[in-house]
Parts: C-alpha cells; sequence; structure tokens
C-alpha cells in the first residue's frame, strides 16, 4: 500500500539533528528552492520540542509534480542526519534504498555502509569560518545528492532567507557543500550502488 | 492616515500573482489585511503566534493597530471595542486562549459585534501538547460559551485555504454582525506550501451595511425581513446601547417575552435563513461512491490520498469535507448520508464531529470513526486500512 503514495514522483526527504542546528530553516530553503525557482509542489512540515536549543528537531519536505494531498512524509527517499540521536530515531523511517547522509564527526556509528557520511560542520568552521552554517553546507550537499536542481536555484534560496550581513558565507557554505554533494554522487556512481532517482 | 494612503500602503505590500512559500499563520495574516483587517489584539500563544508576528509588522504599516494585551480575556474585550468603533477586528489564540475568550465571545454573540477569532489547535485540554496537532475544540466552538447562540466557524485544510476562509470569515462576521471563528490547527499553522495570492481587486470583500435613516430612528438591533440589521458605529452620531443582557432593537435590557423571544429567535435565523450561502462542503470522488470518508482540516489532506488508494483497490469511496462546519451543513451531508452503506469520519480528537453524522442518518449503517490523539496526523494508510477493516 505503502508504495501507491509514491506512484506519482513524489520525492520525501527529513533533515534532523538537534534543536539549534538550523534544520528548520534548511528545510525552508529547500522547500523554497524546489516551490518558487523549481515551479514544483512542495509542503514543508516539522516537528520540535518547546524547548528552543537541544532536543531532537527535524523538518520535512514534500515535492511533487502533482498536487500534494497528505502534507507529511511516510517513507523517506533521503534522511539527513547530524546527530547519532536523530539517525538512530529516524533510521528505521527510510525507505528501501533510501539514502542515508550523515556527519561524519558527530554521526559514529552508521546503520548501515551503503551512508553518505561527509564532514559538514567541520568544514563549515574550517572553510566558511563558521559552524553556524553547517546547516546550508548539508542542505546543499543532499540537493546536489538527489539531482533536484541547479546549484544556481538553490543560492538564490539561501541568499533571500540568509540574515543580512551574512550573505558571504552562506554562499561559500553552499558552494562547498554543492561541491561536496556531486563529489560523492560521483563516487556512488563508480561504485554502482543500487539506487533510482 | 487617511482612507487612500492605507489602501496604497497595503497594495505595496501584497504581491500577488507570484509564487511565494508560506506557513498557514501566514496566510491567515495576509488573509486578514487583504479582508481589511485594522485591528489585532492579541496575546502570544504557540501555535498561532506567526499571526500575531506578521500582524505586529504590517498594521501599523498601514494605519492600523496592534495591541499586545495582558491575556486572552483582555485581547477578545479589545477586540470587541475596536469593531464597535468601526475598525475591522480580529485577534488569533490556541486552545488555553480560546477558553479564556469564551466570556466575552459570548458577549460578542448577544451584542452582534463582528469579528475574526483564529484558533490554532494544539493539544489539549488545558496546556496540553503545545507543538503538537489536535481538532479538540470542533464541539467547544460550537458550544464553548454558555446560553443558546448559533456560531459560524470554518476548518481550512490547506495554506491556500487558510487564506481564503480568512477572508470569508470577514465578510460572514461583517454580513451576519456575529464573530466568526476560523479552526486552524498546528499542522497547517506551521506548514509551508506554495500559494499565489489572487489580486487585491478581484477578491470578494463585504463591509456590514450602514444605516440609512435619521439617527434619531435608528435602532441597532432592528429586526428586518432577512434578520440582518444595519450597523453603525460608535462615534458617527447614532445612539446605540450596547450590553450582554437580553436587550430590545435599541440595545436595552428588556424582560418582555415578546423581545427575549424575538432576540433569541434572531441569532439562530439570521445564520439559518442563510445557510445556503453559509454552507460550504467539497466533495470528492462521491458521484457513484458507496463508502463516504467525512473529513475536515489538516485530516482532510490524508483522507483525499486515501480515497485515491482505495479507489485503486476498487473502494468505491468519495470524500465530504465541511469548509463551514458550523452551522453543520445538514442538508449536503444528509442527502450523501441517503446513497452510502458506510461511513468512516476520521478525527484527531476522541469523536467529536461523528455525532454529527449521527444525528444527521435515519438509516441503519456503519458509521465508524479513526481517531487519533497522540499530536501526531492520521496516516492515509491508517484511513485505507479503515476501509479494509470495515468492508473486507
Amino acid at each position: 500500500m505503502q508504495r501507491d503514495i509514491h506512484e506519482n514522483h513524489r520525492i520525501e526527504i527529513r533533515l534532523s539533528g538537534s534543536g539549534g542546528q538550523g534544520l528548520v530553516l534548511a528545510g525552508v530553503i529547500l522547500a523554497e528552492a524546489m516551490g518558487v525557482y523549481e515551479g514544483k509542489n512542495v509542503a514543508q512540515t516539522q516537528s520540535y520540542g518547546p524547548e528552543a536549543r537541544g532536543g531532537a528537531s527535524r523538518s520535512d519536505i514534500v515535492i511533487s509534480d502533482t498536487e500534494i494531498h497528505y502534507p507529511k512524509t511516510t517513507q523517506l527517499d533521503l534522511l539527513l542526519s547530524l546527530t547519532q540521536e536523530s539517525c538512530d530515531q529516524y533510521y528505521r523511517s527510510l525507505k528501501e534504498n533510501g539514502i542515508l547522509v550523515v556527519d561524519s564527526d558527530k554521526v559514529r556509528q552508521l546503520p548501515s555502509h551503503k551512508a553518505f557520511s561527509l564532514p559538514f560542520i567541520k568544514t563549515a568552521k574550517e572553510q566558511a569560518g563558521t559552524p553556524v552554517v553547517a546547516n546550508v553546507v548539508s542542505l546543499s550537499a543532499v540537493a546536489a545528492i538527489m539531482e533536484l536542481c541547479p546549484k544556481e536555484s538553490l543560492l538564490k534560496a539561501v541568499l533571500m532567507r540568509a540574515p543580512r550581513g551574512t550573505e558571504d558565507k552562506n554562499r561559500t557554505a553552499c558552494e562547498l557543500g554543492y561541491e561536496m554533494g556531486v563529489e560523492a554522487r560521483r563516487k556512488m556512481r563508480e561504485r554502482k550502488y543500487a539506487f533510482d532517482h | 492616515m487617511s482612507e487612500v494612503e492605507t489602501q496604497n500602503k497595503r497594495k505595496q505590500l501584497y504581491k500577488s500573482n507570484t509564487p511565494l512559500l508560506m506557513q498557514g499563520n501566514e496566510a491567515c495574516a495576509w488573509g486578514a489585511l487583504a479582508a481589511g483587517c485594522m485591528f489585532f489584539g492579541g496575546y502570544p500563544i504557540t501555535p498561532s503566534t506567526e499571526i500575531a508576528e506578521m500582524l505586529a509588522r504590517y498594521l501599523p504599516q498601514i494605519g492600523g493597530h496592534f495591541i499586545q494585551m495582558e491575556d486572552e480575556i483582555a485581547s477578545i474585550a479589545s477586540v470587541i471595542g475596536a469593531s464597535v468603533a468601526g475598525a475591522k477586528s480580529m485577534t488569533a489564540t490556541s486552545g488555553p486562549g480560546f477558553s479564556l475568550m469564551q466570556e466575552n465571545l459570548g458577549y460578542a454573540y448577544m451584542a452582534e459585534v463582528p469579528c475574526v477569532v483564529v484558533n490554532v489547535q494544539r493539544g489539549g485540554p488545558s496546556t496540553g501538547l503545545p507543538t503538537k496537532v489536535a481538532q479538540g475544540e470542533m464541539m467547544q466552538a460550537k458550544w464553548g460559551t454558555h446560553g443558546d447562540y448559533f456560531p459560524i466557524v470554518l476548518v481550512p485544510s490547506s495554506v491556500k485555504e487558510c487564506f481564503d476562509l480568512t477572508i470569508r470569515a470577514f465578510n460572514l462576521s461583517e454580513k451576519f454582525r456575529s464573530p466568526v471563528v476560523v479552526l486552524s490547527d498546528e499542522v497547517l499553522g506551521h506548514m509551508r506550501e506554495i500559494v499565489s495570492l489572487p489580486p487585491q481587486d478581484e477578491l470578494e470583500i463585504i463591509t456590514c451595511t450602514r444605516p440609512n435613516e435619521p439617527p434619531e430612528w435608528y435602532r441597532h438591533f432592528e429586526i428586518t425581513p432577512d434578520y440582518l440589521s444595519p450597523m453603525a458605529s460608535f462615534g458617527e452620531g447614532y445612539r446605540f446601547h450596547l450590553t450582554g443582557l437580553t436587550h430590545d432593537e435599541y440595545g436595552f435590557p428588556t424582560s418582555k417575552q415578546k423581545e427575549i423571544v424575538d432576540k433569541l429567535e434572531k441569532l439562530r435565523l439570521k445564520t439559518a435563513r442563510h445557510i445556503d450561502e453559509i454552507a460550504d462542503v467539497r466533495l470528492d470522488l462521491m458521484d457513484d461512491a458507496h463508502i463516504m470518508v467525512l473529513a475536515y482540516g489538516s485530516t482532510a489532506r490524508a483522507a483525499r490520498q486515501a480515497i485515491r488508494i482505495a479507489r485503486k483497490k476498487r473502494f468505491k469511496v468519495g470524500m465530504v469535507q465541511p469548509l463551514t462546519i458550523w452551522p453543520f451543513p445538514d442538508d449536503i451531508v444528509g442527502r450523501l448520508l441517503e446513497k452510502v452503506d458506510l461511513v468512516i469520519v476520521p478525527e484527531l480528537n476522541q469523536g467529536q464531529i461523528i455525532g454529527e453524522v449521527k444525528r444527521l442518518c435515519q438509516r441503519h449503517i456503519k458509521i465508524v470513526g479513526l481517531n487519533r490523539f497522540d499530536g501526531e496526523l492520521i496516516t492515509p494508510a491508517q484511513i485505507v486500512d479503515k476501509i479494509k477493516e470495515e468492508r473486507p
């Protein structure tokens, strides 16, 4: 029954981590890139606790060519986890052949050898100058891995939502992340992972 | 700020015909601005706060007013005051605040003061689950305050409908001189979707009819043939009295039997006589359906997906979605109930609107609820499973 839901080219993505990592914003940016600049139907929802920092936090994005009836995710095509806790908690929501993307420093125990383990937070800190933009780095990598949209659309959406004064850092973060994603996808092709998007 | 300046300012802020990514709460705020809302009095509460935030930013820019009051009791009081002075007014809240507003809402029903209350539902009772979704106030919106009254309550199911129904809420409140409640929920309020706002001049905006007789003849609560009375505002030269006590056509307290009955009947008949105009039901695949899923609010989203999955499995199932939940669309739903032999009512509560369906059903058919109250949305799979379970 679950398969029927996905028949009409529906893509479901979850960005997860702990509160304060900027994942809800990352979800909004991705939804904006896909909805406003790529002309797709999108629904972005989130789940968070009452606390401002800490606690599990997640942002879900559904992307479709047709009208989205059910706005929440049921079986994930891609899961991004920036903490071990969120990886453990949501890994089961991934569908068969779904893609797992994790931060290599935060998630040490991978539930599957087919995961992409990339140093998002480290890259943000060392090359973009602040760990705060790790959300944009990882979001851009996700967009590239899934081949969701060209970099230009993503960059436009990032700069739309970036707080004033942080544009340069966010642009760097977006470019770094996108490159990481493209590279990861190339490696995956070479190794011929089973996955059909 | 003059009327013209306000209109120009509003036009500058309002972006039509461009796809925008927005939350249901933002859409409510845009709907309010487009409908001509000039006053918001409220108290922030999750998950409704974004409505207050947006109107706090934009209302002062168009010459309107935003006040954060000390609590929700004062909020609805300020809204009533602003409305009586002639401003289209609203507030937004969630369960705990909606409970606090009930007493003054009753006053607004009795004194026939137009205003809009958006209740973005979260888990309850009491402070419940602040960040989780529920549909627990379906009955409170109908019977929340004491006495015999007949509220108008609208339930959106998408971000666009949050915009549309907020405008409709203002229109109905002006026309029927009554509070109108919009029952949104946490999923709708915080969900983002792409919306393209229609141009402002294409929107139908209703403002209450003004009296055209001289002030000395004016009766604020005049009982007219269609039960809708023209409305003057305080400060315009028309004299009238406002009270929560049962009153005559001038607004003064009465204990004459005829005047009491006339007043209370008016409260009922002004909506009952216009039910066709107020009722709004969306039908989906109902033409040949033997199974009906009656769903509203964010639950309708799961139902719309579910009936399509079930159709592929050859279940003849359709969906009925009341966008106006009170007054309940008795005629439309009653007629549809004659054609089906199984009804499923998914709700994010332990069974509230299912009672209305049972009340309307004259025949012996199976009416079952599908209830979830753990703070998450019902999934399409759950509804399909329920259909299979009831019709193996």
